[in-house]
This record gives C-alpha cells, structure tokens and sequence, in this order.
C-alpha cells in the first residue's frame, strides 16, 4: 500500500529539487540558465541549511559542470546536474562522455528553445539534439511526474545492466515556473528506495575483480585512446545497455509505484482513449494534458479518437507503440522541435519506421508544433485531430509535415 | 598483437584491461634529455615537471627512464643549472 504523503506547492524545477534531496545525492554541480535556474537555487538552499549532506560546487560553465559530475561519478559518487538549452549546447562533448564512460549520472534539462534568435520558452530541440548521444531520456508531463522520475531516474541508470546517464526533461515554464500540488514522499521511503550507489565491478587480468572506480589502491586507465580496433566494440556495449535499460524502465516503474500508488503507463508510453480508436496522435511532456482534454470531448461527441503520450524517448519504445496503435488508422505525430532538412521530426521520424514492417500499416503524418514557446492550445488541437480525421475519411494526404499555430 | 576480444568480453566504458605501464612509450621519442650528473643538485625539479613520471629518483641520484620518456623536453627547460641537454636520437 502506498504511504501517507506531504502536498506541496511546488513548480516543476522544486520538485526536481525536492527530489534530489530526497536521493542521497553526494555531488551537485551546475551553472544557472533560465528556466533552470529554481532547481539549483532551491538545492544550494538545502546545502546551506545544512538538509544535506551532498558536495555542491558551483562552476563557471556547464562544460564543468558535467565536466565535475564525471569527475565525482567516477569515483562512485552519486552526481547531479541540470541545465537548458545553450547550456546544453555548451556540454555537449561531455554529454557524449559521460554516456561513453557509462557513468550513471542524472540531468533534469527543463527543454527551452535554442538560440538564435534567443528565446527562453520552451521546446525540445535542445534535448532532441543529443537523443543519440547514449542517454536515457524520459519526458515528464506535469511537476508530480517530474519529481517521480527524477526519483527513479537514480534506479534506471544505477542499474548494474544499464550504468547509463539519464535526461530527465521539463518543460520550460509550462512546468518549471507553473505551481502544482505535488505529493511527495517521506525522506526515509525515498532513501531506501534509491539506496546507495554501488559501484559495478570489472575485471582486469592484473587486479581481478574491483569496483568500476578511480582508486589510487586498485588503479584503473579511464578514458584512454581507443581507435578503429576497439571504439566499436565500446559503441556496441552502450547499445546493448540501451537494450538492458528496457525492462529496467518497466520494472522501476511497478516498483514506484508500490511504494507512491503512482505509475506512468508502462513507463514507456502513457494511452487515453486508443483502445477503439481509428485516430490517435503522439506527443511528448505537458502538452498531453491538453491533448487529453480535447481527446475527452471529441470522444463525447463519439469520434474514435485518442492519445499515446511518449515518456521513454530512449529507448525509444517501437513494440510498445505498434502493440498500442497496431488497430489504428490515422497517426499525428507532435513534434516541438524542428525538422530543417529532415523528412520530419524525430518523434515521427521513429515512429513513422517503426510501423513500416507492419503488413497493415497506418497513415502517418507529422505537426510540428509550439517552437519558442508558442502557445499549443485546445483549438490548434483541435484543428489537428479535424485533419486526422479529415484524411481518415478521404485517405488522402496533402503534406506529410504541417506546421501548427505558426502565421502564414 | 594479441587476438581481438568480442564486445562481449572487454570492460565497458573503455576501461583498459592491461596497466598503462605495460604501454612503452620511450620509441615515440625524437630527443632523448642526458642528466650531467656532475652539473645536477638533486632539488629534484624534473621529477616533479615530468608529465609522464618518467623521471627517477633512488635517493642518490637523478635518471630518466628511457622506456616511458617521449623526449618533450620539460625537464631540460626547467632545470635550474642546466644539468640536462636534449640529444637527438
């Protein structure tokens, strides 16, 4: 049965504070960037109150910033960070690092659009941009989910089959600076749901087995030159931990959900309304909310329509989308980020190859949406589902990649 | 070189299963730095500016370690009585 818990006023960037808080976390680095800037705020509060004991240290760029989280990881500190946008884009060869370095590290990005021109509102190309740089990402959708998966975020990438980093996204002001009743659980519940971080042990002739750290007593090569005899064999081991990392997701969300009574569809994708629908879209973070409610009244007035909200973006959840969606006719995929020179988005780019072995394949069609913040609201929902179920109707389909609520 | 390992069978994260001491780095070497140990005052300054530990110290006397030594010269440049001369191999 789940326990008893505290509600809290919190926006989406406390709650990822109140989160890594809870976590046993020994090592925070970070550097301040709009609309992050609350969660490192909030934390440095909890260091100087003395709340907890974790090493916060604050750096000059975000290049160190992740830069020290590896740094702390390897030595087998449990490391966060969070960071948007441009201070993504300024980690960016250290994101690849620190996935190739299999250090579980965990990063909240709260998705902003990325310069130029130079805009602080929310989209998702800053962490779409690294969605192949070797790290799980999950999409939250409201500021509860954020704190929940911050929370197994630890237990994901921890996991002795995965030793991944994690990319927890939220969207810039939609969640970061929106105010929500968030329940949160007990200090000791989440302590002892996270644990600790053990180390994994590997094997080297001249030692025998010792934990996967840098020790001065069992001294280990981190990061060594590694040219066309062996970087392939190492790329091949980050995709199968990317494979490992599937039942974990699954696992640790049936887990959390024991102890908190909630859990986020199979921690993959998250369905409303598809069991019998003809017509069903996909979409990432807090727009599903929207979605859903425009998906209600549609249903009431006895159109086949629904939702699938994608969580796990990586691994990307192929099976599950298809097993979902395999009756469906029509599919939009929503994208908030943009597809210059691409045939699409990347949402529906995956989503539009996953299907492409099924016998009985739907129409699939891409709507780019909500780049710098524009506002996704019910009518321009709305007007995507009336298009869906306009090419339902005439199986014909005009573009394959609309552009919503932007001016013509 | 030995055989190939599989994926499957090396440590992950590229983690190096031999000690980087087993890696003999001395023939990348162009100039070779010799100790005049008539000239040297053992402060030890070149074993402590040596960037690859190549440099060794019994107690008594001051010798490079040719195997590990690539020759950068950092030593030749920071000792204080010029002890040490950069010869080309």
């Amino acid at each position: 049965m789940a326990t008893e818990q505290r509600v809290m006023a919190l926006n989406g960037d406390e709650a990822v504070a109140w989160a890594v808080k809870q976590c046993n976390v020994d090592f925070v680095a970070a550097y301040p960037i709009t609309p992050q800037t609350l969660i490192v705020e909030r934390f440095s509060e909890f260091v100087a109150n003395g709340e907890v004991k974790t090493e916060f240290v604050a750096v000059e760029s975000e290049h160190s910033a992740l830069s020290a989280c590896i740094g702390a990881a390897a030595v087998g500190a449990r490391a966060f960070t969070a960071t948007a946008a441009n201070g993504l884009a300024l980690m960016w060869e250290i994101v690849y690092i620190a996935s190739s370095l299999r250090l579980p590290i965990v990063m909240a990005i709260v998705n902003r659009a990325l310069s130029g021109p130079i805009c602080i509102h929310c989209d998702h190309g800053d962490s779409m941009g690294c969605r192949d740089a070797g790290w799980i990402q999950i999409y939250c959708e409201d500021s509860q989910e954020v704190y929940d998966t911050i929370i197994q975020a630890f237990r994901i990438g921890e996991h002795p089959k995965v030793q991944l980093p994690v990319m927890v996204m939220l969207d810039g002001f939609v969640l970061s600076h929106t105010l929500q009743n968030v329940s949160l659980l007990p200090d000791e519940v989440v302590r002892q749901f996270v644990g600790y971080r053990k180390p994994v042990e590997i094997e080297v002739p001249y030692l025998g087995k010792v934990p996967m750290i840098l020790d001065p007593d069992n001294p280990l090569t981190f990061g060594p030159l590694d040219l066309y005899d062996y970087y392939f064999e190492h790329k091949m081991q980050q995709h199968e931990a990317m494979k490992n990392a599937r039942p974990v997701i699954k696992q640790v969300n049936e887990e959390y959900y024991k102890i908190s009574g909630r859990k986020y569809g199979d921690g993959f994708i998250d369905c409303y309304g598809v069991e019998d629908a003809d017509v069903a879209t996909i979409v990432l973070g807090s727009t599903a909310g929207t979605v859903r409610s425009v998906v209600k009244k549609l249903r009431e007035k006895g159109y086949k329509v629904g939702v699938v909200r994608l969580r796990t973006f990586r691994p990307f959840p192929a099976e599950e989308i298809i097993e979902a969606l395999k009756h469906v006719k029509v599919i939009g995929v929503l994208d908030r980020s943009g597809p210059f020179g691409g045939f699409g988005a990347p949402v529906f780019l995956e989503t539009r190859a996953a299907f492409y072995d099924q016998a009985d394949r739907p129409i699939i069609v891409n709507y780019v949406y909500g780049l710098g913040g524009r506002d996704m609201h019910p009518g321009l929902i709305k007007q995507v589902y009336d298009d869906l179920l306009k090419i339902l109707e005439t199986r014909r389909v005009e573009r394959i990649v609309k552009f919503i609520g932007v001016r013509e | 070189m030995s055989e190939l390992k599989s994926w499957r069978e090396v440590p992950i994260a590229g983690v190096c299963w031999k000690l980087s001491t087993e890696f003999k780095t001395g023939d990348w070497r162009t100039f070779r730095p010799v100790i005049d140990q008539e000239k040297c005052v053992k402060c030890l300054t070149c074993w402590i500016y040596c960037p690859d530990g190549a440099v060794e110290w019994n107690g008594e006397r001051v010798d490079i370690n040719y195997e590990y030594c690539k020759g950068c010269g950092i030593c030749a440049n920071e000792c204080p009585v010029k002890a040490i001369k950069m010869v080309l191999e």
